[in-house]
């Protein structure tokens, strides 16, 4: 605590002693390896759209005030051309190189799982937006954070759902059965694990629980035994190649569950390419723009997605994705923890980082001692007229579950 | 373990799912039968094993989707890709095809799974590595009680894949080209001496399968999804088929396809969908398994 306030007093006499304070901010770098090109192109500048959003209001809004100083951000990026081999040697490049102290995330928990031992072992404060695999989060980093829900909680929520229909119609959760059918790979499997979890705690059944090919372009076994099965719940996993099968060959087939909850819905844009069968299901979505969340730079959900749509023409006739929202709350973080730490030194501000309790236009932001965001829940938003309504959770919902779909 | 009796057990509680399950074998088998026709000629003709076969079959998918997003009803993207993956196959059966025919099995073989990755990478740069599809958004057909459904998309489908083999068939049989293809296929160097052009019939060939992969995909693109690295997949069900079928059997190479697919839907239904691929690569060995056995030395010839 003395070393702290003895840094701040210092910092504070060193401005003063160099007199006529320049007007202009100084700058703190970060570094960021993110995917420019390949796979993950799409989602790559996503990210990079919203770090450098965040960076110009941070800086309208006067910059980062450490002691009586004020710095703007700058990030030096690297194109990893979303291949993680590329990203580790990126981040060594960064780090040794570049000397960059503070690190902003990559794209996908593929890219970041690349990273992350390479900011371990420098000991670099790295805030990641885009990887959700839990995977990340029990390998004991201490320099590692995430602003986004983790995987698992992608679907949890649905069951949660599920069982307040089910009390809600007198019925006892465990009468719930349940149907899974996810991809094999570690994501979806992640949010397979979420599920069990919570059906589980419910003491609900899961009568289907299966998985898609890699290369999945045809469920129909799956949905034949779902209609011979009639489960209450069906959830769906396995990125947008799934949603889009499932999406319509549910509606082919005429597949009738109560609910129906999946991930990638937007990325597969199920409402544009398949319409009516995309009609009243559950999507889950890290953030929506017409949630209650608010906070002082960026102002409320939906302030922070008309200036962004403001600010980037190409997103002007588009809801922006939560991709570019969450990059934003990154930056956000270190905001507030350099100004909480009072200092440029790379621990303070990784326990700075670590004591993190926000509230964001994101959700609000506390990290677990692993590192993932434990203050903000994952959204679900029912399709209802062609629209993403936000139906849980309910203190932040702006519409009523259609349940069950017909 | 449970899990597969259950699955037995469905079959049996509910004999109709039997039915289902054959219908949508024989309709996937159909689009799977294309493609090992395609693979069936050009190994035949000129004696190349093409590894890119499925990656054929995605492109021409592709141009379908671009002609639905164009605003054109993407039932004309069928005869579109059939001409412009010809078009696309006589360009590479002239940069690299013509320079391996010659060799021996493994340059052939590594120039298609060369050309099989880089098409993937290439489709991959232009359209993104997201699945699409195009939706008709026609009905679906019902019967018993809503268990067997079939979305008049699919049998649209399906029967212009009929056609379109069909058509070949007849064509081989009946038309002077097709003739010279048998012949070529028989003996090139006998053709040669009597006067046919081999290196026009199998640039003839080569884009003739292109063609009839494109299309297959373009039909593909309307009842599934395709993505641009889900070549692999048809490429393996094609070997498959003709390897099971022969290459004398045209007609044969259809049936095989037919069963393959409902094979594969019965595997699947049975073992879980996510051994779909691993059913199919079975089926392979099994396939070889009993072809080793029959051992019968008979030469077998496109007919």
């Amino acid at each position: 605590m003395r070393t702290t306030l003895f840094s701040v007093a210092t910092l504070a006499f060193g401005a003063l002693g160099s007199s006529a304070i320049a007007m202009d901010c100084e700058t703190i770098t970060l570094g960021a390896a993110i995917s420019l090109t390949g796979k993950y192109s799409t989602d790559g500048v996503h990210t990079q759209k919203g770090y450098e959003f965040a960076i110009q209001k941070i800086k309208d809004d006067g910059g980062v005030k450490i002691g009586d100083k004020c710095y703007n951000f700058n990030v030096v990026y690297y194109d990893d051309e979303s291949k993680g081999d590329r990203g580790a040697t990126l981040a060594e490049r960064l780090i040794n190189q570049d000397g960059v102290q503070y690190m902003l995330g990559p794209y996908s928990s593929g890219l970041t799982t690349a990273i992350a031992p390479v900011t371990e072992k420098y000991e670099i404060p790295m805030v990641e937006a885009e990887g959700a695999s839990r995977s990340l989060f029990n390998k004991g980093y201490k320099n590692l954070f995430a602003v986004l829900s983790t995987s698992e909680q992608y679907l949890a929520s649905a069951i949660t759902l599920a069982a307040e229909m089910a009390k809600a119609e007198g019925k006892d959760p465990s009468e719930v059965t349940v149907a899974i059918a996810v991809e094999n790979d570690p994501f979806s499997l992640d949010v397979r694990a979420g599920v069990v979890d919570d059906a589980a705690r419910f003491g609900m059944k899961i009568v289907i629980d299966e998985k898609l090919p890699r290369d999945l372009s045809d469920m129909t076994g799956i949905l034949t035994k779902v209609k011979l099965v009639k489960p209450d719940v069906l959830i769906v996993s396995g990125h947008a190649k799934g949603a889009a099968t499932a999406v319509r060959q549910i509606g082919e087939q005429g597949v009738s569950v109560p609910m129906i909850a999946m991930t990638h819905c937007e990325s597969a844009d199920v409402v544009g390419n398949f319409g009516d069968f995309a009609e009243n299901l559950l999507c889950s979505t890290q953030w929506s723009e017409t949630l209650t969340y608010e906070d002082p730079i960026f102002g409320t959900a939906s302030n922070y997605h008309e200036e962004f749509k403001a600010a980037n023409a190409d997103y002007a006739d588009k809801t922006v994705p939560y991709q570019v929202a969450q990059a934003s709350a990154a930056v956000y973080v270190f905001k507030d923890a350099f100004e909480r730490a009072g200092s440029l030194d790379k621990a303070a501000l990784r326990d700075a980082i670590a004591a993190t309790d926000l509230m964001t236009f994101y959700g609000g932001i506390k990290f677990a001692p692993e590192g993932n965001n434990i203050a903000k829940p994952m959204v679900l938003r029912q399709i209802q007229g062609g629209e993403y309504k936000v139906v849980a959770p309910s203190a932040f919902a702006s519409d009523k579950l259609v349940w069950p779909r017909p | 373990m449970d899990e597969i009796l259950f699955n037995i057990s469905l079959l049996i509680d509910y004999p109709i799912v039997n039915l289902k399950i054959i219908i949508d074998g024989v309709m996937i088998g159909a689009l799977f039968a294309l493609a090992a026709y395609g693979l069936a000629l050009v190994w035949g003709v000129m004696n190349v094993k093409n590894l890119a076969q499925g990656d054929f079959v995605i492109a021409g998918g592709y141009v379908a989707l671009m002609l639905s997003k164009a605003g054109i009803n993407p039932l004309f993207g069928v005869p579109l890709a059939f001409v412009v993956m010809w078009g696309i196959g006589w360009v590479i059966y002239k940069v690299i095809i013509t320079r391996v025919i010659e060799r021996d099995l493994f340059t052939s073989l590594l120039a298609t799974f060369g050309l099989a990755i880089m098409m993937a990478q290439l489709m991959n740069l232009m359209f993104g590595s997201d699945a699409q599809s195009v939706n008709l958004g026609y009905d679906t057909l019902r019967f018993a009680d809503g268990i067997i459904d079939v979305p008049i998309a699919k049998l649209i489908g399906v029967g212009m894949a009929a056609v379109l083999a069909i058509a070949v068939v007849l064509f081989m049989k009946r038309s002077r080209m097709g003739q010279a293809i048998r012949a070529t296929a028989q003996d090139a160097r006998a053709a040669r001496v009597l006067g046919i052009d081999t290196e026009k019939v199998y640039a003839f060939t080569f884009g003739l399968n292109a063609a009839i992969c494109g299309a297959a995909g373009a039909i593909i693109v309307m009842i599934w999804v395709i993505q641009p690295f889900y070549g692999i997949g048809y490429s393996v069900r094609a070997f498959v088929i003709v390897t099971a079928a022969g290459l004398g059997n045209l007609p044969g190479v259809i049936a095989a396809g037919l069963g393959f697919g409902a094979a594969e839907q019965y595997g699947a239904h049975i073992f879980g969908d996510g051994y779909k691929q691993a059913i199919a690569v079975i089926l392979l060995l099994l396939v070889l398994f009993f072809r080793l056995l029959q051992q019968r030395r008979n030469r077998q010839v496109l007919k």
